[in-house]
């Protein structure tokens, strides 16, 4: 049975109908789960996809937060079920203490959209199982607070535990580390400021992104026969 | 229960030291630009005004310090400072005190 993947939509989340798409073009399920919801029963997966989730009203991420669904999202990644936060998705993550650091505004003060090269540093996470390290993947960032910002204590921690899940190859945005992706300690929560879901179809100008919902998908499969939260 | 009095909060957010603020960068480069020299360390931050119904001042401080803490701020980039008068005194509570 093919996964069945959950995308939040949070008011204010755009990405939502993208991340579908790429999981159904790679033979997943997926549904939107509406942040008002307060379960994720029957998910193999989750996505938090890209956008602006309330606006992004007092920093990004600090107000989805407390949307009722995010209990429920971290009751599954502490079950080990598979959650990427893409973007706007990993400022939540962040926001909700699932992942470490911080994503502030880009050096620089650009918007920054553009198709970048991001290295994959670990093939230890659910997005990047059996992703070989040191593969270069060209995925585009759109992003005006991808800075990925943390205290020395917690880089020296995301790198004696092989956490850095993605690195840019030519650092766009003042990123510590040049990170582009992390990931917890357990290795099931993925967050990237990177679209992999805009890099799914060859019309799209790349398929890169392919590879990381691939894994997920795969990820997500020994979960398919347990039910979490 | 002990009778109530409304409070003024003024807390005062912004990035901790070491943390780059790109923001406060570009102010600061502006600044030339308009003949004004001699300014340094631009720091960009925000600041939230509320009013806090509470026993006393003490009480009023210690909730504006979770709110300030649990949500206005960020810990991992951010701090705050949290001000807090009487709203019968006309005006502001001031300039904001020590970091909470």
């Amino acid at each position: 049975m093919a996964p069945r993947v959950g995308v939040v939509l949070f008011p204010g989340t755009n990405c939502e109908y993208d991340a579908v798409q790429a999981v159904q073009r790679l033979g997943g399920a997926a549904d939107l789960v509406w942040h008002g919801d307060t379960s994720v029963a029957g998910y193999d997966a989750l996505i938090l996809p890209g956008g602006f989730a309330h606006g992004d009203y007092l920093r990004p991420g600090a107000i989805a937060r407390f949307s009722p669904i995010m209990d429920a999202v971290g009751r599954f990644a502490a079950d080990g079920g598979p959650v990427v936060g893409i973007c706007n998705g990993f400022q939540v993550l962040t926001e909700a203490g699932l992942l470490p650091g911080a994503l502030q505004k880009n050096r620089g003060l650009r918007f920054l959209c553009a198709t970048v090269a991001v290295r994959v540093e670990t093939s230890d996470s659910v997005l990047t199982a059996g992703v070989p390290v040191g593969a270069e993947l060209r995925i585009p960032i759109n992003h005006f607070e991808g800075n990925y910002t943390c205290d020395e204590r917690t880089l020296a921690v995301l790198r004696a535990e092989d956490r850095v899940v993605l690195r840019y190859v030519d650092n766009p945005n003042g990123s510590v580390d040049s990170i582009a992706g992390v990931c917890n300690e357990a290795r099931n929560v993925v967050g990237l400021m990177p679209h992999p879901e805009r890099a799914s179809d060859p019309m799209l100008g790349s398929v890169d992104g392919s590879v990381l919902l691939h894994a997920l998908l795969r990820s997500a499969e020994p979960q398919a026969t347990a039910t979490v939260a | 229960m002990a009778p109530s009095e409304l409070f003024s909060v003024l807390v005062e957010v912004r990035l901790r030291d070491g943390i780059a603020d790109p923001q406060g960068a570009t102010i600061e480069r502006a600044l030339p630009a308009l003949g004004l020299t001699g300014v340094s360390g631009v720091r960009a931050g925000k600041s939230f005004r509320f009013d806090i119904a509470a026993p006393d001042r003490d009480e009023a401080l210690a909730l504006a310090t979770v709110v300030a803490d649990r949500l206005l701020a960020n810990p991992v980039i951010e701090e705050s400072s949290v001000a807090v008068a009487p709203a019968s005194l006309a005006g502001s509570p001031g300039p904001p005190e020590a970091a909470a």
